[in-house]
């Protein structure tokens, strides 16, 4: 049986930001990463650009094999997870094989969720996550003529832009009242709408698709409301969950992901969890939350890392704040901290029409930030970041910095920088 | 080994918010006058709330070229890293997929959106020449290129033994192996008894300290045997530097006839003299080099005499007036500026007679702790009590580091304990001493300046 160190389940960024901060600690100890993907590491946030061919599979690898090489780490794609044993300290993968590991890692992301639609499992769909996933809907993508886009978050709007540029009548249908929820707040959403209806999309939100049949050239859906909408290219993107089935019977204690501490430990002794699978605390709720995006799986990642080798420069996580930054039609969007006004707090709003510049900055009783959205309004994001992580005090610099976000930010973290 | 880079360094106390940096990169790197593009953004601190602001009330926001970029781990498309070579965060353009993750990672505005182009721009140093550093009118911008002593000189041979028997915190060794280093294999080298030998530079057992022919002349003859091998090898046709490293009593006191005779003769050697200002090695007694109110075992404080009663000899100062081909002050606080005049030295020193006095501060026989050497020799210059420059006959003489807003001598003298009996008058005589050193410094300076 192969025994290593530190066996990594996972190979992206959670996982690449745990092997790099292992090897600031401890440069000998064995790493074996084992991946169900069969390639070198990649982001799945750079998936969309793969679809709309402004990047190419063989450019978007984060790593190359000298890395590996260099750091001394044992590299298994196409190696999936497939069994846990912690009191034994082994792990069964998906072949048959078992390896014996001191600490591990489950950073093995999430899956695109796939709807209990009636007929689903009749018609051909597209998902996107995975570099195979990309390049077969960017081939895909070339011949259509009528797409549908079930789902209306980032990946969704991402794949539906590409799809208009490429020329095809592109359909989205979403469930809630508003497009791109949960990320940007309903102002926001509106401009994305007005974008994407601008480039003749059509959108159908607070709708359900209810069913699904095979059609002449692809599927047939079918709405809440009775309409019908042919399709002969339909992508699903609702949503990504881990799938954890890995851990049936191991005692790991999950909810809707891991369960970790702030040094991303599971429930059970030398197991950690960092990136999409991992359910940490929220930054505001408290509780644990699924925070599935880039910056957390880096934070994560490195926490995770650091607790397994012994690093006593650990700092416990900060809790999870959603950060994301979308590019629609030429217009950026950035969202930084919770849409949600605390108690007692309050939101400040501003929309100039003529330059498109819409802000949104969200305060708490004590004047300090905990969220700000942004539309064509450029602010620096991880300062933003900052001032929330710090609950930095605004107190008279409030105004001011609601009027000039990214001068006043720059001012308020310079005195923090040093 | 690890690799160290250069860096632009920005002192806050002396940036009074001008913008000119600004002006300077947006000019550079995008042909504009739109200063809102320029990659470096000074912003106000601290005093936002007082008009007009003033220096020391403004911050830097530009791209940390961090070690550990969280710009570069965010990043999807692995359009940004750091260059190995060169220390910069790189950002291929045809990588980016312009999602601005980038700027979710930095928390130091280091990378942000150029509304102009739709992408994300960074400082990247101007290919290791800073447009921004030279355009900087209060030198509150530095473009600081130490990082060459550790990469190149680093790789260099060590020309000394390991196992230097220095007193612990002595710069001496630093400055031994570091001269020695530059100088290179083709030397023979001179140590007169001082802290150097005493170091182990002559060995022990039978075999030398240093990996290049090393003698031990006497106090008195040393820059006279060093001219004459340097003859001889001259004579039959080798080219080797001739070097001595000597304290400053050798120097200064018994072995100032022969130091100036072969400066006056011009003879081609390079005299480096390591000033700790007294005869540390055999138990800290007073030399010419010593400065008024210092305690040694020859000056002590006691009823009758309460230090050295007399003032420092400048020797450095003499040397110029036999027009050596090259003569600099130098400490090791600044080793820039120490290697710039080693390489001068060295090569002046293929034509005529060249003179490198290195101030050094004594942990054992200054009194103070073992870590504060470069600390002292820092303060040493930024109080003016030494003053760092360098002569030639052609040029004259030109401050290499020019103290601006020195600080009061007591920050120095408190430093140690050499001086910790110093009654008010002496302070008093010391502050008027360097004054009137620096004034007498600057008279030649500026002498220099109307050539």
């Amino acid at each position: 049986m192969h025994t290593t160190d530190y066996l990594i389940a996972g190979s992206s960024h959670a996982a690449l930001e745990a092997i790099n901060a292992i090897r600031m600690h401890d440069g000998e100890g064995s790493i074996t990463v084992v991946t169900r993907d069969p390639h070198r590491p990649y982001s799945p946030t750079v998936l969309p650009y793969v679809v709309s061919g402004r990047s190419t599979p063989e450019r978007v690898y984060l790593r190359d094999d000298a890395f590996f090489t260099l750091n001394k780490v044992d590299y298994r794609s196409g190696c999936a997870l497939a069994g846990l044993d912690p009191a034994a300290h082994q792990a069964r993968l998906a072949d048959g094989s078992t390896i014996g590991y001191r600490k591990l890692l489950l950073a093995t992301g999430a899956s695109p969720v796939v709807p209990p639609i009636s007929g689903i499992d009749r018609v051909d769909y597209h998902v996107l996550r995975t570099l195979d996933d990309a390049t077969r809907l960017r081939a895909a993508m070339a011949g259509s003529k009528n797409a549908v886009v079930l789902g209306a978050g980032l990946v969704g709007m991402h794949a539906a832009e590409n799809l208009v540029k490429a020329g095809a009548s592109v359909t989205i249908v979403e469930m809630s009242k508003q497009l791109t929820s949960g990320y940007f707040d309903e102002v926001a959403a509106g401009m994305i709408e007005q974008a994407f209806l601008g480039n003749g999309a059509k959108i159908r939100t607070g709708h359900r698709v209810v069913g699904l049949e095979p059609g002449p050239k692809g599927a047939t859906l079918q709405l809440d409301n009775g309409d019908t909408i042919p399709a002969d290219l339909l992508l699903v993107a609702v949503g990504v969950r881990p799938e954890l089935g890995y851990l049936d019977g191991s005692g790991v204690a999950t909810e809707r992901g891991i369960l970790v501490d702030d040094s991303m430990r599971t429930s059970v002794e030398d197991v950690w969890a960092a990136g999409d699978c991992a359910q940490a605390r929220g930054f505001f709720t408290g509780t644990p939350v699924m925070n599935a995006i880039l910056p957390d799986a880096t934070v994560q990642g490195r926490i995770a890392g650091m607790a397994m080798a012994g690093d006593p420069g650990i700092k416990p996580y900060p809790g999870g704040v959603p950060l994301n930054t979308y590019h629609f039609f030429g217009r950026h969007a950035i969202s930084v901290g919770s849409a949600a006004v605390p108690e007692g707090g309050r939101a400040q709003v501003r929309f100039d029409a003529a330059s498109g510049r819409y802000l949104r900055a969200v305060f708490d009783r004590d004047e300090r930030l905990t969220g700000i959205f942004g539309v064509n309004e450029f602010f620096d994001a991880g300062v933003m970041a900052q001032l929330i992580l710090r609950r930095t005090d605004l107190g008279p610099l409030r105004e001011r910095f609601f009027a000039q976000p990214l001068a006043t930010g720059r001012e308020l973290m310079s005195q923090l920088w040093r | 080994m690890g690799q160290a880079y250069s860096t632009i360094a920005f002192d806050p106390a002396k940036c009074d918010g001008c913008g000119k940096c600004m002006t300077a990169c947006a000019s550079v790197k995008f042909d504009s006058t739109d200063t809102t593009r320029s990659l470096i953004q000074i912003v106000r601190s601290g005093g936002a709330s007082i008009e007009p602001p003033r220096p020391g009330e403004f911050e830097l926001a530009l791209c940390r070229q961090c070690a550990d970029p969280k710009c570069a781990t965010v990043c999807p498309a692995g359009a940004l890293g750091k260059n190995g070579a060169t220390g910069v965060i790189d950002w291929d353009a045809s990588k980016c997929v312009d999602c601005l993750l980038c700027t979710i990672g930095c928390t130091y505005a280091g990378i942000a959106l150029d509304e102009h182009s739709g992408r994300v721009s960074k400082c990247d140093t101007c290919e290791g020449k800073p447009a921004c550093v030279p355009a900087c009118p209060t030198g509150a911008l530095r473009h600081v290129t130490t990082a060459r002593i550790y990469n190149e000189v680093g790789s260099w041979e060590d020309l000394f033994a390991p196992g230097l028997a220095g007193c612990q915190g002595c710069n001496t060794e630093l400055l031994m192996r570091h001269a020695l280093r530059r100088v290179g294999p083709d030397t023979v080298l001179a140590t007169p008894p001082g802290c150097v030998p005493g170091m182990g530079s002559v060995g022990f057992n039978g075999t030398t300290g240093t990996k290049v022919p090393v003698f031990h002349p006497l106090l008195t003859n040393t820059a006279a045997m060093l001219a004459g091998v340097k003859r001889q090898y001259e004579r039959v046709g080798r080219k080797v530097t001739a070097m001595a490293i000597a304290g400053d009593g050798g120097a200064s006191d018994v072995g100032f006839q022969s130091l100036s005779g072969a400066a006056e003769r011009g003879e081609r050697i390079l005299f480096m003299v390591v000033d700790n200002e007294g005869y540390m090695n055999t138990g800290m007694q007073r030399s010419s080099c010593t400065p008024y109110g210092a305690w040694t075992s020859t000056t002590p404080v006691g009823e009758h005499t309460r230090g050295k009663s007399q003032d420092a000899k400048n020797l450095p100062m003499i040397m110029i007036n036999h027009r050596c081909e090259y003569v600099a002050t130098a400490s090791t606080a600044y080793m820039e500026d120490l290697y710039d005049k080693l390489d001068k030295a060295l090569a002046a020193s293929e034509r005529g007679f060249a003179y490198l006095h290195v101030y050094s501060p004594c942990t054992t026989g200054w009194r103070f702790q073992s870590a504060l050497n470069i600390e002292v020799a820092r303060k040493a210059v930024e109080s003016n009590f030494v003053t760092l420059w360098e002569y030639t006959p052609e040029s004259g003489l030109h401050f290499t580091r020019p103290v601006d807003k020195p600080l009061p001598v007591t920050d120095y003298l408190e430093a140690m304990g050499r001086f910790r009996h110093l009654s008010p008058e002496q302070v008093e005589h010391i502050q008027k001493k360097v004054t009137e050193n620096l004034r007498f410094v600057r008279k030649i300076a500026e002498q220099a300046d109307e050539q």
